[in-house]
């Protein structure tokens, strides 16, 4: 309990959702992959989804992040301007703007997110230069800050991450995210993949960055302590519906469903 | 057998209908790649097919070709394709500039400035300029749609990152009218601004690609670059050897095995032109760079 | 005096699917209240609940019935029934816990690990570092550690740093989980001390702790928790 102080001091007390999910639904045929789920999330504010494979987990971030249409319902955004949007609304050069901008995702294999064939610094910068800036001194002197603030040595930066360790590269995903300082960032097993020492290693910076910029974060994982360590809240996800919401803390340490109980008393004790 | 053996420019009057409204197109939406129905020519890929195809629905019978390749009217791909259009349209042909009305090109842009009643067609080899750093052609297409050119200034920056400057020397990327990127095909950076508010009809036809694009005359083409590094023309530090020009793209040519070379304009006719008028180069003397080494080559 | 805590009749039962639905009462009725400047120790034998009541104060375990009124910034809210980032604001800005483990961020320096809710609520870092010194001085935490993470510190130094980092924040509830648990007895004199300090600032605190010694040092009163104990 003692480390959810460091994570809870950023929470504003800010009324104004950044992101509301209504009743949101998507079924392939006669399979439901996800089943009303409605939620609200504030603006730094980190909610995990957690789940079994299939539970619909991947789905709804999908959803969520407007890269897959909706059966039924909403999503709802905060543009930067203070105007709450209907996603399905936004035009796709809105949708990309608002990915590249205000938005980042974080794939579980960062050979999803990055380009491997060319430099870390321009992995960095291109976000920068596709919302027009046009100074390379300039490009190349924020890459280098990101690529410092995710632990890259600076020596690296014109290295292409086919060179990388998978845990740079994971690091090197994160820098490319959140250079244009988005308000929300998407995660898809963030951690999947990596030893468990560079996994440790990883979701450290992940707790500080979140804490430090403020973020709003949307975690799927199927990890509990990755959940335990960056969530204020927790959805646990079954079989496309959410079963159990609310303090992460509160969810793991005294979960009520049978499928939580069964969850939580399935890992191991740290 | 005195019917002629081919269709006037070889193609087929459909064909050539089905282009030129692909032209059309390209002309209404400067920039921007049209999709078109390229047809089988009697010459491999990489040859030109895209170009000739996009001559021959434009020739008439009064046009007057001239064909260019690296800047040479004599090399063997600019006479075949100069001879096919002899043979299949009648038309007449020239190696001077400013008698042609339409000049098909393989990587140049003519030194002599070109005016309002000719047509450069170009020969293009890959049309898309997004294609090195994003293989889906679904996802080049909605980056041209949306303007999404970030990954553009990806490609230079990695130029600065590796090189110190910007080394793309060719096929260096140009907005056209504001609005599409576009690759100028494989002419040397250093005809990049003759493509700009140029009095000519600009055409790109590229074969095995299948797509046609265009710059209409009079068309603002700016070369892509950073407020830090600036687009800069490829400047040669010596005149052309045998006409003496001081601004012409100029070609290497090896003199002998010892190292002996010598700079020399790439387009032959403006060269011989010039040495028709009376300018000279230093032909007579030592080649440019073996002078500088004079010594340690004994 | 307006209480700062404020439980009345709260419930709570947990549900082991797992064991086939069995019901495992807890605690029933609990009904006590904390002023400023107070220390309430609960007691009770081992498995009467007084570590659920704590969390269920703290918000982290949820309760079924009744309610757990706390004072937060002037307002009573009722923790059993708030939002989820209710619960997070009265942590952030009301609540505080020391609880025996140190469940430390790796990598990130003992000083620092024990400033952050300063430099968190606004104090620079130099400040916060000079203050986190002070604090890890007199729990004698020799001042070589300061810059290590405490990971690699013995069980007695994490808690004392965790202590550390507890008492550092001037939050005006804390919530104390045996915090003198394996310490020497200089170092449960420092803890005396400490909450001692805290009650002149007028911090409402709930305790559980076992040594009597220090029980009788630090309680104000003592709320006997077998009455709540719902076991059958």
């Amino acid at each position: 309990m003692a480390d959810q102080g460091m994570l809870e001091q950023h929470v504003l007390e800010n009324d104004e959702p950044l992101l509301i999910a209504e009743s949101l639904s998507k079924s392939y045929g006669r399979i439901a992959a996800c089943r009303d789920v409605s939620f609200a999330l504030y603006p730094g504010e980190v909610l995990a989804i957690v789940g079994e494979s299939g539970s619909g987990k991947s789905t709804l971030l999908q959803l969520l992040s407007g890269q897959l249409a909706a059966s039924g319902g909403h999503v709802s955004y905060r543009m930067r301007d203070g105007v709450t949007r209907d996603l399905a609304t936004l035009g796709e050069a809105e949708r990309r703007f608002l990915f590249r901008t205000d938005w980042g995702f974080v794939h579980q294999d960062p050979a999803h997110g990055l380009r491997m064939a060319v430099s870390a610094g321009a992995n960095v910068g291109e976000r920068l230069m596709a919302v027009g800036w046009n100074h390379y001194g300039r490009i190349r002197d924020t890459a280098s800050d990101w690529l410092t603030r995710v632990e890259i040595d600076f020596a690296r930066i014109d290295d292409a991450p086919r060179t990388y360790s998978g845990g740079m590269r994971q690091r090197l995903q994160i820098a490319r995210n959140l250079v244009t300082e988005p308000r929300l960032v998407f995660m898809d097993e963030p951690t999947g993949g990596l030893d468990v020492s560079v996994q440790a290693r990883l979701l450290d910076l992940l707790r500080s960055l979140v804490a430090e910029l403020h973020l709003a974060v949307i975690i799927v994982t199927h990890d509990l302590a990755v959940a335990r360590l960056l969530s204020h809240r927790v959805m646990v996800m079954k079989g496309g519906r959410v079963i159990e919401t609310g303090l992460t803390d509160q969810v793991l340490d005294d979960p009520r469903e049978p499928y939580t109980q069964l969850l939580v008393s399935s890992i191991l004790p740290p | 057998m005195n019917a002629p053996a081919y269709n006037f420019a070889y193609l087929d009057e459909q064909t050539k209908r089905m282009i030129r409204r692909a032209i059309l197109k390209a002309i209404a939406i400067p920039g921007y790649q049209v999709p078109f129905a390229s047809r089988e020519m009697p010459m491999p890929y990489g040859w030109g097919t895209g170009g000739v195809q996009v001559t021959a629905a434009i020739l008439g019978p009064d046009d007057v070709l001239k064909v260019i390749d690296q800047g040479s009217d004599d090399t063997t791909n600019a006479i075949s394709i100069r001879k096919f259009f002899a043979k299949t349209a009648g038309v007449a042909t020239t190696t001077a500039t400013e008698d042609a009305t339409v000049i098909q090109t393989r990587h140049r842009i003519p030194e002599t400035a070109l005016s309002e009643n000719q047509v450069l067609v170009y020969q293009v080899p890959i049309p898309e300029p997004l294609r090195f750093l994003e293989p889906r052609e679904t996802e080049t297409r909605r980056m041209h749609a949306l303007a999404e050119y970030g990954l553009m200034h990806v490609k230079l920056y990695e130029d600065i990152a590796r090189f110190g400057h910007i080394a793309t020397a060719y096929a260096y990327p140009v907005k056209v009218n504001a609005r599409y990127v576009m690759d100028p095909s494989p002419t040397p950076k250093f005809d990049n601004p003759k493509m700009d508010n140029c009095p000519a009809l600009q055409l790109f036809g590229a074969g095995r690609e299948k797509r046609i694009y265009a710059i209409p005359p009079y068309t603002k083409v700016v070369s892509l670059d950073f407020e830090d590094h600036p687009f800069e023309p490829y400047r040669f530090n010596a005149p052309c050897a045998l006409c003496g020009a001081e601004n012409s793209y100029l070609d290497e040519i090896v003199t002998d095995d010892k190292g002996g070379r010598m700079f020399v304009c790439s387009d032959t006719d403006y060269c011989e032109g010039r040495q028709a008028a009376g300018h000279h180069g230093s032909l007579s003397a030592a080649p440019y760079k073996e002078k500088a080494q004079g010594g340690s080559n004994g | 005096m307006t209480a700062m805590i404020d439980v009345a009749d709260a419930q709570k039962t947990f549900t082991m699917h797992l064991q086939g639905g069995i019901e495992l009462p807890v605690v029933r009725g609990v009904t006590f209240h904390v002023d400023p400047g107070e220390c309430v120790v609960l007691s009770g034998p081992s498995g009467a609940g007084k570590s659920s009541i704590l969390k269920m104060i703290f918000g982290n375990y949820r309760c079924d019935s009744g309610r757990i009124g706390i004072r937060h910034r002037g307002t009573l809210i009722d923790l059993a029934t708030a939002e989820p980032r209710q619960v997070l604001n009265v942590r952030r800005s009301t609540i505080g816990y020391v609880s025996q483990f140190l469940r430390a961020v790796p990598r990130v320096p003992t000083i620092d690990v024990v400033a952050e809710p300063l430099i968190a609520g606004g104090m620079s870092r130099t400040d916060a570092q000079a203050r986190a010194g002070s604090l890890l001085h007199r729990l004698n935490i020799p001042e070589r550690l300061w810059q290590l993470p405490p990971a690699t510190f013995s069980g007695g130094e994490q808690q004392r740093v965790n202590i550390a980092r507890g008492f550092i924040s001037d939050l005006p509830i804390l919530i104390l989980d045996e915090p003198t648990a394996s310490l020497d007895a200089a170092n449960r004199a420092v803890v005396v001390e400490l909450i001692a300090e805290k009650k002149r600032q007028g911090v409402a605190m709930v305790a559980i702790v076992h040594d009597d010694e220090i029980r009788h040092l630090i309680a104000d009163r003592i709320v006997d928790v077998t009455s709540f104990a719902a076991a059958a």
